[in-house]
């Protein structure tokens, strides 16, 4: 059964990390619902977060496959209930409708958008969230003559890790088999599975 | 450490100096001991070359005449030797004519070294001349690649390099390096070896509890299959692998990339799996109650319809590379590490059993596959030449010694089905990628890597025609390399699905040839074509004696099928042994 998996991948600061990334993906036929990558809590340490639908053997094949990579220091995947995520979005609304319409106003409050820029011909909002607020958000400003929509890709945080610092201790120990590598049969009860 | 120094300006007591990036390149080879380059100059490479040329006696260099050619030829080298092949060539053409080769060593897990030449760093993305981005072409297919652009990265990217081709499951390694990092001169540092990369593992800790719970499965089994791969070879355990199996008697299968691990004829050989694989081995898999997987990794042409594929087994598997385990076939004990290390731990825990009935089961079925199949190819009837027979006769006059390589269709899966082998490291063909063209560079690249083994290249007379061109680095570096083509005039391997599930639908697989006596002798080549049962022997003999490389052509019969055959889409019990099973 395919469902929502969020794929953490913590790599080494390299040009060309994310074509080599991308390509495990694109090989396989697999499209990527979204991809993010961001600086870590370790200097030069970049996290990639990566939302894809598919089945759990696909995943996690996949996800070996891209532990593989050798500038990929670890990688973990989640269902969504193991973690925390946001998306933001950012719309642009002319004002004019705005002013005009006091609904749109307790809509946007109702869905916790700030705005972000107040202009004359147009406001921008913001609104953090999960995409299907996001989503309902944006269809209900369809109505009111939206100009521009953006929505961010998934940023994650998960639930049971102990972030990054820990490992990286460890795979800098010169000893190779001195390696914090789980073996995922003996973990099946924990939370997240780690290559 | 030999070191450079006296050729470039050190001052004495001075610990950096400064040399070029290309001396950095050349101290690094000669650092991991590389004696031997399979290459190909050009634009981009030069100062590299003109670096090389002071050291040409330490480095050997192979001028190949195709940058594939120096690919396979470094496979071929690695594959019989287990070093590191080495490889030069240049940017644009030169370093994507060896994408075919990369593919093949990635597939087949051959530790292959690559450094290409390319265009100055300012003029990178500006279309110039042989720019090509040889690093994004060739990602899919390698274990690691970089490009350097500054020549203080050398040192360390190239121990980098070695250490990730070598280490864990090997592979191909390809280094790009800028015109102007080779020629800028920096304070180099000496070389230092790489031991350690914090984002690359190259082996799984070993788990006891699954070294338990495997011992457990294969003790309590009545009829356990062992099946393995190169992983035994590239492991170097060919010895602890042969304890495993000789301590509870296990009958043992192997893949076509891990034959020659143990002996063709040892006595717990069941033979080969695989399309082409032998009966016994094939069809017992759906009859085993446990099997062990060691260094395999369940390709399609091992497995055949995966969901008939060993399902009543208990399946233990033994690999160094945690995403070979639960990628095709599910496990029931995934024992994950080097199997140099695992196999001793298992074995530990054996109990020692005979099996005596199971093995009898492959041996009837052996038999069966001898009388019915075997024999007829060995001692046929007809007027022409069968490709077995030719096997058969050679095996007879190497005694089982020679490096084998071959090329890839009918002829390879005979080579692989009835070749001699006593000595691992003996088999050498492109397994993974099926690569046409692989054995003649392969062969001259395993010669300079075993120049004390004879070496055999088996072609077809298609495969002979792809990479052709190396016949003259054969011309000019004299390996002793014996070539055998054998000549159905067909490109037979397709013929025979068009034959079989095509209805003789013969498009484009009736393939002409040159006389290959005449272009060798082009060459200054020695050779001879064969059509006759009477000749066969002599010609074998001679060219087995001839002091220098040998070309014999042998004209077989022009539409004999390989069998027996798992077809594509069947399982591999449903195995068939002729035409009028199918
Ligand atoms: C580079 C490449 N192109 C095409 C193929 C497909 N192919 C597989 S076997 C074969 C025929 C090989 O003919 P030949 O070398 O004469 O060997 P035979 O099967 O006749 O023994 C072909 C075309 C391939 N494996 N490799
Ligand atoms: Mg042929």
């Amino acid at each position: 059964m395919k469902q929502e998996y969020t794929i953490t991948a913590y790599t080494e600061n390299q040009v060309g990390i994310l074509n080599k990334i991308a390509i495990m993906f694109s090989r396989r036929k697999i499209s990527l619902e979204s991809l993010n990558t961001s600086p870590s809590e370790v200097e030069n340490i970049y996290r990639f977060t990566i939302v894809v639908k598919e089945s759990e053997s696909v995943v996690k094949n996949l996800v070996k496959q891209i532990g593989k990579i050798v500038d990929v220091l670890k990688v973990y995947v989640n269902t969504n209930d193991e973690i925390i995520w946001q998306q933001i979005a950012l719309y642009k609304v002319p004002t004019e409708i705005i002013m005009k319409e006091a609904k749109v106003e307790r809509l946007l409050r109702a869905y916790g958008a700030n705005a972000v820029v107040i202009r004359n011909d147009y406001t921008v909002f913001e609104s953090t969230g999960q995409d299907e607020e996001i989503n309902k958000l944006l269809s209900e400003l369809h109505k009111y003559g939206l100009i521009e929509f953006v929505r961010s890709s998934r940023i994650a945080i998960m639930k049971a890790s102990e972030g990054i610092h820990k490992s990286i201790l460890e795979l800098e120990k010169n000893d190779p088999t001195k390696d914090p590598i789980n073996n995922e049969f003996l973990s099946l009860k924990s939370k997240i599975f780690q290559m | 450490m030999e070191t450079i120094k006296q050729h470039t300006n050190t001052k004495e007591n001075q610990k950096a100096h400064q040399a070029s990036g290309s001396i950095a390149v050349i101290d690094a080879l000669l650092s991991e001991n590389v004696d031997t380059i399979f290459g190909y100059p050009g634009g981009a490479i030069m100062p590299i070359y003109d670096a090389l040329y002071d050291y040409r006696d330490k480095l050997h260099h192979i001028l190949v005449r195709h940058e594939q050619g120096a690919i396979h030829a470094a496979q071929g080298y690695a594959r019989v030797s287990g070093k590191t092949g080495v490889v030069f060539a240049t940017s644009g053409p030169g370093a994507t004519n060896l994408v075919t080769g990369l593919a093949d060593a990635m597939i087949d897990s051959t530790p292959v070294v690559c450094i290409t030449g390319q265009v100055f760093a300012h003029l990178l993305g500006t279309d110039a001349f042989q720019e090509t981005d040889i690093v994004n072409i060739t990602s899919p297919v390698t274990k690691w690649n970089y490009q350097i652009t500054d020549a203080n990265e050398i040192p360390e990217v190239l121990a980098k390099a070695f250490y990730i081709a070598k280490s864990g499951r090997p592979g191909p390694v390809l280094i790009d390096i800028t015109k102007n990092a080779q020629l800028q001169l920096f304070d180099y540092n000496g070389y230092k070896s790489c031991i350690h990369v914090r984002s690359y593992r190259p082996k799984p800790v070993v788990k006891p509890e699954y070294i338990q719970a495997a011992a457990d499965l294969i003790n309590q089994a009545k009829k356990p299959l062992v099946v393995f791969g190169q992983g035994v070879i590239l492991g170097n355990a060919e010895k602890e692998f042969l304890q495993f199996i000789e301590k509870a008697n296990l009958p043992t299968a192997w893949t076509i990339m891990g034959m020659s691990a143990i002996p063709t004829d040892h006595p717990l050989g069941v033979g080969m799996v695989g399309m082409h694989g032998n009966y016994g081995p094939n069809y017992l898999t759906n009859e085993c109650d446990v099997l062990i997987a060691i260094g395999m990794r369940f390709d399609d042409r091992v497995t055949g319809r995966l969901d008939k594929y060993a399902k009543q087994a208990k399946i233990v598997h033994l690999d160094i590379d945690p995403a070979e385990v639960d990628k095709n076939v599910l496990t029931t004990v995934p024992v994950w590490g080097d199997c140099k290390e695992t196999l001793p731990l298992l074995t530990a825990l054996l109990e020692p059993k005979e099996h005596k009935t199971w093995m009898q089961e492959f041996q009837d079925k052996m038999q069966y596959e001898k009388e019915v199949l075997i024999d007829k190819e060995r001692f046929p009837e007809t007027e022409e030449l069968t490709m077995g027979e030719v096997l058969f006769e050679l095996n007879e006059l190497t005694h089982g010694n020679a490096v084998m390589v071959s090329d890839v269709g009918q002829h390879q899966m005979v080579v692989c089905r009835y070749s001699k082998q006593n000595q691992t490291r003996s088999n050498i063909t492109s397994g993974g990628l099926g690569t046409m063209g692989f054995a003649l560079p392969a062969a001259i690249g395993a010669k300079f890597g075993a120049p004390e083994r004879t070496v055999v290249a088996i072609m077809g007379d298609g495969s002979a025609q792809m990479n052709l061109q190396e016949l003259g680095t054969i011309m000019q570096f004299q390996p002793n390399v014996k070539i055998i083509i054998l000549n159905n005039q067909f490109l037979g391997m397709v013929r025979q699905w068009q034959e079989l599930f095509h209805e003789r639908r013969y498009s484009f697989t009736d393939i002409t040839s040159p006389d290959f006596v005449q272009v060798a002798k082009g060459y200054h080549i020695k050779g001879q074509k064969v059509a006759e049962r009477s000749e066969l022997k002599k010609a074998l003999t001679e060219m087995l004696a001839s002091n220098e490389s040998y070309l014999l052509e042998i004209m077989v019969a022009k539409e004999d099928n390989v069998f027996p055959m798992v077809p594509q889409g069947k399982g591999v019990s449903e195995i068939v042994l002729s035409k009028d099973q199918i």
